[in-house]
């Protein structure tokens, strides 16, 4: 069935589940984009109709951050696959003050434009978005003294795990064990030697009020951590899991479900620090084994060639590297988290199910 | 109002007079007083401004590029490493047609370690597209600085002083300061058109395809061409306002029919003239500051050659397997004159060492012996190196 159909029978579907017939709905719109647009409910700082991959978690974190944020902030952009695929000249998704300078200086012109506003007396709210490799290698430096200097910033860094945007390299963010085109596996390699960077205990050490990972799984949180963040006066830093579909090798269509069972499985912990200390985590109620979210990404698939030892030693490896995140962050609950919807509120925004 | 000042303390209090939202930069030897200096303005309540005491100059040039693209007037200085560091934000502040001043205290570039001065860090970023003015003392340090923002506003393109480190920079000469009410009335409120707003929001420094790079390069080139007028006018409005000038594009100095010419940027310049003084030259010699590098101010450098034979290009700096870059650069656009003169090119003072007075009669002499023909480096001892390396 083609993807039209589908979407009709669908529609169809719901318009039965909510007793509507199909004559009491207006007619198709002829300008659906216009219509569409106001009809949403919420600002939206990232638009639609750039040119992210399918699925690309980066771009849907990008837009609830966005969206969270509001319409009275500035964006300094590093380079990326997001400044890449919401710019090509002279087109723009951005529907706020964007600027992309460098790679490794968003921290630093953030820094610079935080000061221009409050130079001028202004309130309107700096952010900062990174990739990994903008943030926790090569901007690493301009990062930490942004950090130091207390500037009125909010820094979001999209973890998507590796450099996507030049075609999937190793980056300090890549979980270990993982391939990458510069970290490839092969006769003497099992993927990534190295450990992924603990980077925000890193930023935690740097004592700021507030940061926090958080997953586009989980939009809710999302919202309410930024927020949170936006309310503070001084440096706040959001980590941001973002699956890359085509980074990870895995369907376009599970980009939300994969990232969930990263933080089922205890990989990549929700945990929120202030000034330095761990204020509060996302419980795990049923820890899912590390396996599961290996076994549906390609970048994992050389941990389950079937005669390799090292396949299961590896498979332990970040088994015993979830459990450590579990036990340390104290994950384990018998308590679901309030924001963990089960991605109920994504459908919603789809604009059907009202 | 004059003043007995240190060149670097001169320049903070010209900064201050215009009044920058934003200032970001990092010590290095010999910029280190100017930050000091404006540092010091600052925690006594005398300039107003966001010091933003970065962890680089890397991000001191990222700060202020962030700062006035946010719509603050915005300040920098460096030297040496730390324009080699700036490097890439450098072009990136041009290319993206972002109006700032940074001053360059000259300084040699390592290895070897050297603080002290030559030209060889701005000519490394002499295509990066800034405006680039070199001073030849100190007034005009402070003078040509309080044109740049004027300059730069007024092109949209960043404008880079460069006044020689140690020889400038610590140096303790007779300088007026001019006061507020003048600066006021000589360099408007700074507004930036393509600032970031919410209220009206754009998106700046987008990834360009091929399909329009080229377009935008030629627009930027053009634009560094149509800045030679506004150099040359900020200059003249200056003159108006303060009773002095920098010359312009360029400043003559000597006998209108000579023949033979020695150019040069920077303080060499001051050396040269009072070597004309003290040593009287038989022959009829000119000198010419080229205060104006980039641009290169082609059509006034040719008119100022207009008759002279012989040209003798004195640099600060040296590219390696090549030579002079001032005099390469003089010499490729010479190629295309009537009646070129014919070029010999030296570098001196590189990484510090002393330009004394007697560097005119020398090099008069050897223009009549033959032996500048060839470019080389005219102070260098090579009784110093080993016969292989010589
Ligand atoms: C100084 C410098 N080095 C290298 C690059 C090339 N480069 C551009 S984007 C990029 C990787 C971006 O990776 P990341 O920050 O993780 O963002 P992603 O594309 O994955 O979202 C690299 C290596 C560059 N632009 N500048
Ligand atoms: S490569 Fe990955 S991060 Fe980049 S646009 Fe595609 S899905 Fe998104």
């Amino acid at each position: 069935m083609a993807s039209t159909d589908r979407n009709a029978e669908r529609l169809k579907e719901l318009r039965t589940k909510h007793g509507r017939s199909d004559a009491s709905l207006p007619e198709r719109p002829a300008e659906p984009a216009k219509d569409l647009r106001q009809a949403q409910p919420r600002f939206r700082g990232l638009e639609a109709g750039h040119r992210a991959c399918q699925g690309c978690g980066e771009a849907l974190a990008a837009r609830l951050v966005t969206e969270a944020a509001g319409p009275d902030v500035m964006i300094s952009n590093a380079t990326g696959c997001l400044e890449v695929f919401t710019t090509p000249w002279p087109q723009s998704a951005w529907r706020v003050p964007w600027i992309h300078s460098l790679f490794e200086n968003a921290a630093a012109v953030a820094s610079g434009m935080e000061a221009a506003l409050k130079a001028q007396g202004k309130s309107t709210k700096v952010l900062a978005f990174g990739g990994d490799g903008g943030t926790f290698d090569i901007g690493f430096q301009a990062l930490s003294g942004m950090l130091e200097r207390e500037h009125n910033v909010l820094y979001v860094c999209f973890d998507n795990e590796a450099y996507m945007n030049t075609g999937i390299q190793r980056s300090g963010s890549t979980p270990h064990a993982a391939r990458t085109t510069t970290s490839p596996p092969g006769k003497a390699r099992m993927g990534k030697r190295h450990l992924k960077k603990d980077l925000l205990s890193i930023i935690s050490a740097h004592h700021i009020p507030y940061g926090a990972s958080t997953s586009v799984a989980y939009p809710a949180d999302i919202r309410r951590k930024v927020r949170r963040a936006m309310e503070i006066q001084g440096p706040t830093f959001l980590l941001v899991h973002s699956p890359c579909p085509l980074g990870w090798g895995h369907d376009g269509a599970r980009t939300i479900e994969i990232a969930r069972l990263a933080v089922q499985s205890g990989l990549f912990p929700l945990v929120e620090m202030e000034r330095g200390e761990v204020t509060d985590v996302m419980p795990i109620r049923k820890p899912v084994p590390v396996a599961e979210y290996l076994k549906v990404q390609q970048r994992f698939r050389h941990l389950f060639a079937p005669d390799d030892p090292r396949a299961l030693q590896e498979r332990e490896h970040l088994q015993a590297l979830a459990d450590y995140n579990i036990e340390i962050y104290g994950l384990y609950a018998e308590e679901a988290d309030p924001l963990d919807t089960e991605g109920a509120d994504t459908v919603r925004r789809g604009g059907l199910a009202n | 109002m004059r003043q007995a000042l240190e060149g670097s303390l001169a320049v903070a209090k010209a900064v201050a007079l215009c009044r920058p939202g934003v200032v970001a930069a990092y010590p290095i030897t010999p910029q280190t007083h100017i930050v000091e200096n404006i540092s010091k303005l600052v925690a006594d309540g005398d300039l107003e401004t966001e010091l933003v005491s970065v962890e680089s100059e890397f991000s001191a040039a990222s700060v202020v590029l962030g700062a006035a693209a946010a719509g603050s007037r915005a300040y920098t200085a460096s030297s040496s490493q730390g324009i080699m560091l700036m490097a890439e934000v450098l072009f990136n502040i041009a290319g993206l047609r972002i109006p700032m001043v940074l001053t360059c205290a000259n300084r040699a570039v390592g290895a070897p370690l050297n603080i002290w001065n030559d030209q060889t860090d701005s000519m490394a970023v002499r295509d990066s597209g800034w405006i680039q003015l070199y001073c030849a003392d100190n007034q005009e340090a402070v003078d040509s600085l309080i044109q740049a923002y004027r300059i730069s506003e007024r092109t949209e393109i960043p404008v880079m002083v460069c006044m020689d480190g140690f020889i400038l920079t610590h140096t303790l000469e007779v300088i007026d300061i001019p006061d507020q009410g003048q600066v006021d009335a000589y360099l408007p409120e700074f507004r930036f058109q393509r600032r970031l707003d919410p209220s009206d929001p754009i998106s700046l420094g987008a990834l360009v395809t091929p399909e329009h790079f080229s377009e935008v390069k030629h627009s930027q080139h053009m634009a560094m061409f149509k800045a030679l007028p506004e150099i040359v006018e900020a200059d003249k409005d200056f003159e108006a306002q303060f009773g002095r000038c920098c010359g312009g594009l360029l400043t003559e100095h000597g006998d209108e029919e000579a023949t033979v010419a020695i150019l040069t940027l920077g303080s060499i310049y001051g050396t040269l003239r009072a070597a004309m003084d003290a040593h009287k030259p038989r022959k009829k010699v000119k000198l010419i500051h080229l205060r104006c590098f980039r641009p290169f101010p082609e059509a006034a450098l040719l008119a100022a050659l207009d008759g002279v034979k012989d040209l003798i290009v004195v640099e600060r700096a040296l590219s390696p397997g090549l030579g002079g870059i001032v005099g390469t650069e003089i010499k490729a656009v010479l190629s295309t004159a009537r009646k070129p003169p014919h070029v010999h090119n030296v570098a001196v003072g590189l990484g510090g060492r002393d330009v004394p007075l007697d560097i005119l009669p020398r090099l008069l002499e050897a223009l009549k012996d033959g032996t500048a023909t060839e470019f080389s480096i005219f102070d260098a001892d090579l009784s110093k190196l080993p016969e292989e390396d010589r």
